[in-house]
């Protein structure tokens, strides 16, 4: 039988202590949203935006701020497939694999850009320059194949306007 | 005092995604260039996408709009060239600019259309408050603020409007559920996590007529006495969230939202929250969950949330389409509406043609047009060229038809006659490529990367249905492995805690039933 730990001890933190701009970040998007109702999501989002992604360390204290277990704060980020908990490479690419897309060459076009990066979907180019993720409907279902390159969103890709673009993409980055 | 053409070049995602972002820098630069005074205005999509971008030139305010499309960046000297700013583009004979396309309203896909909630998308600046009071913007609150809640409710009931999310549940019943339930705070949330593919519609409103949105939202706020309001939006959607925003505040600054709405004495706040790609927080116990700040888990009903909603209080979650009926049917009276379509499903639906069609867009019809009327007359058949095999209506989650059902009748009753949805009003067309034993296992992969997991025939039901589809497929046990599919099937409509893991099935089945050819190649 596991020995119980008196009430009120303090349990031992693992984690190294939180980089100085994960702190900050943390501490900006905290005090921005700390008094919004159910301000764990708007948090989540403004720490990635800041950094990137939501580190490991980030989330003991994002725990703390809002009163939460590390474990629930952990549950949130890995539930939502927007949340990522590595750094992202410069430029990220989110290619359409619905229903639409896949009704005028999506899958051929999917099959190129995994060809074309040499990374399957979830990965990021030895360089660091792409990252490659799938993503469920972008809405823009009249002008399918459709993907985003970057933020920006385009239809009606076909494997040549994809070259053009992530050449683009290459030199912008 | 602004002068010159009034030249539109929409904002809206699906234009911009085809370049009308840098076909508007153009034209504003080309206008500089040659010193010729315009008015650039970013509107909403007329939701006739093969021709974005669709630019429009009007000579004078509220005058006829001639269109050109598609512009690409290129085309735009030619443009001015041929005078499309001066009316001379579009003159008939020599002069006539190849891109012309005439009177954008009378453009048949446009003039054939009932278009009773889109009535100003595509028309307007979605962020300027003038412009939606001048196209009738405010009516429907007008009148809401004019009758006691009961009243409201009763104009909804009587519309026969039904839940457009997907479930079709009457809109007034449910207005009058968390009209009676008591508490110290009511919410409405409008579900903007428009995650089915096919589906658009929602995005439309919500980039190029967003007043409307927060009008039925108000509206239902009075309805129901509740304060506060919540867009509940896919992060899928960053220009929507943008607008949203930007009408939010300009609501705000003209006293339409915040506290004493219009000197009324009547409160109501209005706040966008961002989801974060998860596809079942579309359904609205999920979102809950979600916007408290949870993993998106489905909640198990009942409670039903018009009496435990969000943070346990009575909460009104309606889809975007549904609360962007409202205003229509409180300015023009329920009857109105219901005086459009037949049977149980009244007024109009926002269609949406996709995936392998010609003429892919926004056809807004009163419920009875058929299938067939909406895939060859407006759609035009596929883009390919090549014969129409399948076509799966409401999403990721409704079935494959096959042509022989294409003179079904948009219809709520009618599509479940067929083993079938209309959800939100969906129509995803694949041609006769289409290999549909790939999209019955796509349907069952989708149903694993999504399910929230707290189910089990959902969860493990989807993986396994992967399974058991690629067993098939590769002629294994063939007959023993589709009469296994069959049962999980089964399962999992029998079984599940929501639609997710329940109407899987749907595609996966329909596809099994009318394309069984596509599972006996090997």
């Amino acid at each position: 039988m596991p020995r119980l730990l008196p009430p009120g001890t303090k349990m031992p933190v693992r984690q190294e202590p939180a980089t100085a701009s994960v702190t900050a970040a943390v501490a900006s998007a905290v005090d921005r949203h700390k008094d919004r109702p159910g301000a764990l999501l708007p948090i989540l989002h403004d720490v990635q935006q800041a950094l990137g992604h939501v580190p490991e360390d980030a989330v003991p204290e994002i725990a703390q701020a809002l009163n939460l277990s590390r474990a629930e704060v952990h549950g949130v980020v890995t539930f939502y497939h927007d949340f990522r908990s590595t750094p992202p490479g410069r430029v990220v690419i989110k290619v359409c694999r619905a229903e639409s897309c896949q009704a005028v060459g999506g899958d051929a076009l999917v099959a190129h850009i995994k060809q074309r990066l040499g990374v399957d979907f979830h990965g990021t180019t030895a360089d660091g320059h792409f990252s490659l993720e799938p993503v469920y409907c972008l809405g823009n279902c009249a002008l399918s194949p459709a993907l985003v390159i970057g933020g920006e969103i385009h239809g009606r890709v076909t494997p040549e306007r994809l070259d053009a673009l992530l050449q683009a993409a290459r030199g912008s980055a | 005092m602004k002068r010159g053409p009034i030249i539109y070049v929409p904002r809206d995602s699906g234009a911009l995604s085809v370049g009308a972002e840098s076909v508007a820098q153009a034209i504003a630069a080309e206008a500089l260039l040659r010193g010729i005074e315009i008015q650039l205005v970013r509107n909403g999509s007329r939701g006739m996408y093969w021709l974005e971008p669709l630019v429009e030139v009007a000579l004078t305010p509220g005058g006829r709009r001639d269109g050109f499309g598609p512009v690409r960046r290129d085309d735009v000297a030619s443009l001015f060239e041929a005078g499309f700013h001066t009316g001379a583009a579009t003159a008939a004979g020599a002069s006539s600019h190849p891109l012309a396309l005439g009177p954008v309203d009378q453009i048949p896909y446009l003039a054939s259309q009932q278009r009773l909630t889109f009535a100003r998308v595509g028309i307007v600046d979605p962020v300027s408050v003038a412009d939606y009071e001048a196209h009738g913007g405010w009516r429907g609150l007008q009148a809401a603020l004019s009758l006691d809640p009961m009243a409201i409710v009763e104009h909804v009931v009587t519309s026969g409007l039904r839940g457009r999310g997907g479930a079709a549940f009457p809109t007034g019943i449910k207005w009058r559920t968390v009209a009676g339930a008591s508490g110290p705070q009511k919410y409405i949330v409008a579900n903007a996590d428009e995650g089915d593919s096919g589906t658009f519609s929602d995005r439309m409103v919500m980039e190029g007529d967003p007043f409307m949105l927060i009008e039925g939202m108000i509206i239902a706020g009075l309805a129901v006495g509740a304060t506060q309001g919540y867009i509940y939006l896919r992060s899928e959607y960053p220009h929507a969230h943008a607008v949203l925003n930007q009408a939010i505040a300009a609501a705000t600054v003209k006293g339409y939202l915040g506290g004493n709405i219009l000197g009324s004495g009547r409160d109501f706040h209005l706040e966008v929250r961002l989801g974060a790609g998860a596809y079942i927080c579309g359904e609205e116990t999920a979102l809950l969950e979600s916007l408290e700040g949870k993993r998106g888990m489905v909640r198990p009903k009942p409670p039903l949330p018009a009496i435990e909603g969000l943070f346990g209080r009575p909460t009104v979650v309606n889809n975007v389409i549904t609360l962007a009926s409202v205003p229509f049917i409180l300015g023009e009276g329920g009857a109105a509406y219901r005086d459009y379509g037949e049977g149980r499903s009244r007024g109009t639906l926002p269609l949406q043609l996709a995936g392998n069609i010609k003429h892919g867009g926004l056809v807004e019809r009163a419920f009875g047009i058929t299938l067939r009327e909406l895939l060859y007359d407006y759609g035009g058949g596929s883009r390919s060229g090549r014969p129409i095999r399948a076509v799966q209506v409401g999403g990721p989650l409704g079935a494959y038809l096959p042509a022989a059902q294409f003179d079904t009748p948009i219809d709520y009753e009618a599509f479940l006659g067929i083993d079938a949805m209309l959800g939100h009003g969906g129509i995803v067309v694949f041609d006769d490529t289409v290999d549909m034993a790939r999209m019955a296992r796509y349907a069952m992969e989708f149903c694993a990367i999504e399910s929230c997991g707290k189910c089990t025939p959902c969860r493990i039901g989807s993986t396994r249905g992967v399974e058991v589809v690629d067993k098939i497929v590769a002629g294994k046990e063939r007959a023993a492995n589709t009469a296994l599919l069959r049962d999980l099937c089964d399962t999992m409509v029998g079984g599940s805690l929501c639609a997710l893991g329940g109407m899987t099935p749907y595609p996966v089945l329909s596809a099994l039933n009318h394309f069984p050819e596509d599972f006996a190649k090997s």
